[in-house]
């Protein structure tokens, strides 16, 4: 076991993997955190937080790992080139540890023009490679990036981002082996709808054998409007959407129905590519639809080992 | 060259405000160039300055020069004389001019024209774009001659981002996304084994980050 | 009826065998300025503008004696000082006047010079004395009447205007001639 975390016990036993996915609120809320968590508790093994998602800020995605942990959620805590140095990343990195974080997402982040503070420095001091790299080699060579030893390391369960659905597309697959060279144990993909393309990107995958020296997971996004599919389609760099589905969302009766069951029926064909070790769900601004989602789609029970913190009653998700 | 652009008048006028003689300063280099601070854009300038105080009713003298460059000390001491007349030199070089102007002439009040953009070259007649970050430690070799230090906007060194589309980069559709660029050259080249390296994390302190830079070479020092 | 400030009156004078005599007799100023007779400058190409103004002068077409005419072997030689300097030294009003588009003799020197008109109105904006004192026009060698077309309809412009704000300041800046009238 490299860091223990209920997510690698998941993969490592063979299972298939489920995360969720939540932004943290823009203010120094953390209740929000907490009543949130009650939506993936049970129904997912493991939960993103984003970093300044889109360069908005946002509470910090280690408080709020620690904040999801401390409801007995396990967290995935996203991090971001874009706002740090390797300084300051490597000390997140150690804080994180400390605090009982143990999966960690590895990212290049959304440019900063995008966000609320466009007038911004930004970093990239490293990208998400490098990034990966000084994770792997914190956790098994118990070095710094500059080559000092220290004396208890980060145990981490590394995670990284691919899109197979970006430019240049004979370059993804290329660039997903780098990240994977450099040390990432499991990877989420950007949202899938176009599932012809994911499953040619999956089959470059496997060309080279990558599916078997990380954990690829599909993204999910399931959608409650016409309006965010077109969104996507249209706004979103590196996203793939078919027109059919578009269509279908439209002239829907009951939109959210029609959404979840569009990403109940994408989970289903995803399960059956070889490769896919799960997935990765990103409800944005609609946590509430986790519960349904994970049992229409044939998700539940979520697997529970020992260690793991006693998941409190299933609730009925309140609506928001 | 450097490339830079000329401030709104609105803002000039602001700078100069006050002032009852202004010494216009020309550079021959890169400036003139790209059309934004030599002879001629120095003469445009005094043109629209003179009409902005006779309208203005004040009686404010406009004198002009143009040296050779102003990031040298001999072209720089050449506007002494006229320096001397003026209540403010208003110089129309890059950063590295109007910085040169004020340190030679310490008693002088120098203000930019301009404002400074870029390490760049001439894509068409009155169009310039940015090519060179001035890391201090060039790695064109590694992509092909194209740098993705500067020309990736996140500065990434081992390929693009998930926001590449269509080649163009998220920040700007006019972008092209310099990965992309990389790619396609390295592939032509045959050379795209080179890519699948791990470029690790950069040397920053080689750039502005560690510091005010310099050059010296001893075997040309008088 | 009254003649009216700003009113021009045209006479049909006969015919002559090219086209029509026009007689044009301007009142002096306009409404908002009355007595102010616009001093204008027009560069005009020697191979389409200049020869249109010939033209015009052969056919005895008048035109407003406000527009004075400097011939330039293209408009391609216009640049930004040369059509500042004119409203430095005094004029209301500039036009560039060259071949028709597609037609330059020198190929593109009446495109160079559309740009660079543009750039000097936003220069004239950006200090307050007005873009739309600046004009740029296209006509061909045999447009006798449209020449005096135009030099009618910027002296209009510029007499709706009123003075080039650089010339209002009375003993300001340069020698003026006698704005005619009042």
């Amino acid at each position: 076991m490299k860091a223990g975390s209920n997510l690698e016990k998941v993969l490592t036993s063979g299972q298939f993997a489920v995360c969720g996915e939540m932004g943290p609120p823009q203010s120094a809320d953390g209740k929000v955190i907490k009543k949130k968590a009650e939506y993936f508790r049970g129904f997912v093994d493991a939960v993103n937080l984003t970093d300044n998602q889109t360069a908005i800020v946002r509470l910090s995605s280690i408080a709020s790992a620690h904040l999801l942990l401390e409801a007995g959620v396990e967290p995935v805590m996203q991090m971001t080139c874009r706002d740090r140095n390797r300084i300051a990343i490597q000390s997140d990195i150690l804080g994180a540890s400390a605090l009982g974080i143990k999966n960690i997402l590895a990212i290049s982040g959304d440019h900063q023009k995008f966000g609320n503070h466009p007038q911004a420095k930004n970093v990239y001091d490293l990208d998400s490679i490098q990034l990966v790299q000084i994770l792997k080699n914190m956790r098994d060579l118990k070095k710094f990036q500059n080559g000092e030893e220290m004396k208890v390391e980060p145990r981490l369960f590394i995670g990284a981002a691919a899109n197979p659905f970006a430019d240049p597309f004979e370059f993804r697959v290329l660039r997903l082996a780098k990240k994977i060279k450099a040390g990432a144990d499991f990877i989420q993909t950007q949202g899938v709808f176009d599932i012809p393309r994911f499953k040619r990107w999956m089959e470059m995958v496997r060309d080279m054998g990558l599916h078997e020296q990380a954990y690829i997971l599909a993204g999910i996004i399931p959608v409650r409007s016409v309006k965010a599919l077109e969104y996507m389609k249209s706004e979103v760099a590196g996203m793939s959407v078919p027109d059919e589905l578009i269509e279908r969302m439209r002239k829907a009766a009951k939109p959210q129905e029609e959404g979840v069951k569009i990403a109940v029926e994408l989970i289903q064909q995803i399960r059956e590519i070889e490769g896919v070790r799960g997935v990765h769900i990103m409800p944005v601004m609609w946590e509430q639809v986790i519960p349904q989602l994970v049992e229409q789609a044939g998700l539940l029970p979520r697997p529970r080992f020992e260690e793991t913190p006693e998941a409190a009653p299933v609730q009925e998700a309140a609506k928001a | 060259m450097i490339v830079a652009e000329r401030k709104p008048m609105e803002e000039i006028l602001r700078l100069v405000d006050g002032a009852k003689s202004i010494l216009v300063a020309g550079c021959g280099g890169c400036v003139t160039v790209h059309m934004a601070g030599g002879e001629k854009e120095v003469e445009v300038l005094a043109s629209l300055l003179r009409m902005h105080y006779k309208m203005q009713d004040k009686p404010v003298e406009i004198l002009t020069q143009t040296v050779t460059r102003q990031c040298e000390p001999e072209y720089v001491r050449e506007l002494a004389e006229n320096v001397a007349k003026a209540d403010v030199v208003l110089s129309m070089g890059c950063g590295v001019g109007v910085q040169f102007i004020a340190e030679h002439f310490p008693q002088a009040w120098v203000v930019p024209a301009l404002n400074t953009k870029f390490a760049g070259a001439t894509l068409e007649a009155g169009v310039w774009a940015e090519r060179c970050g001035l890391c201090g430690e060039c790695i064109l070799y590694k992509t092909g001659g194209i740098c993705p230090v500067i020309r990736c906007s996140k500065s990434l060194l081992n390929g693009p981002c998930g926001g590449s589309q269509n080649g163009k980069c998220e920040v700007n559709p006019d972008i092209d996304c310099a990965w992309q660029l990389i790619f396609d050259r390295m592939k032509n080249l045959g050379k795209l084994e080179l890519l699948l390296e791990i470029e690790p994390p950069k040397d920053w302190s080689k750039a502005r980050d560690g510091g005010p830079r310099k050059v010296i070479r001893e075997d040309v020092r008088l | 009826m009254e003649d009216k400030p700003g009113e021009i009156k045209v006479r049909l004078c006969g015919r002559s065998g090219n086209g029509v005599m026009l007689m044009a007799e301007e009142k002096e100023g306009s409404a908002a300025f009355p007595g102010f007779e616009p001093k204008i400058v027009a560069f005009a190409c020697y191979y389409c503008a200049y020869s249109a103004a010939d033209l015009a002068g052969s056919m005895r077409i008048q035109y407003p004696p406000n527009v004075r005419i400097i011939e330039l072997p293209c408009t391609g030689k216009v640049n930004p000082q040369m059509l500042l300097a004119a409203f430095e030294e005094g004029a209301d009003g500039v036009y560039v006047a060259g071949c028709m588009e597609g037609d330059c003799h020198f190929l593109r020197g009446n495109l160079r010079a559309k740009r660079r008109v543009q750039y000097v109105k936003g220069l004239l904006d950006e200090i307050g004395v007005g873009g739309a004192r600046l004009e740029m026009y296209n006509l061909s060698s045999s447009m006798g009447p449209r020449f005096a077309e135009i030099a009618r309809e910027m002296t209009e412009r510029i007499r709706a205007l009123g003075p080039s704000p650089l010339n209002k300041k009375a003993g300001a800046g340069r020698v003026q001639e006698d704005a005619a009238g009042g």
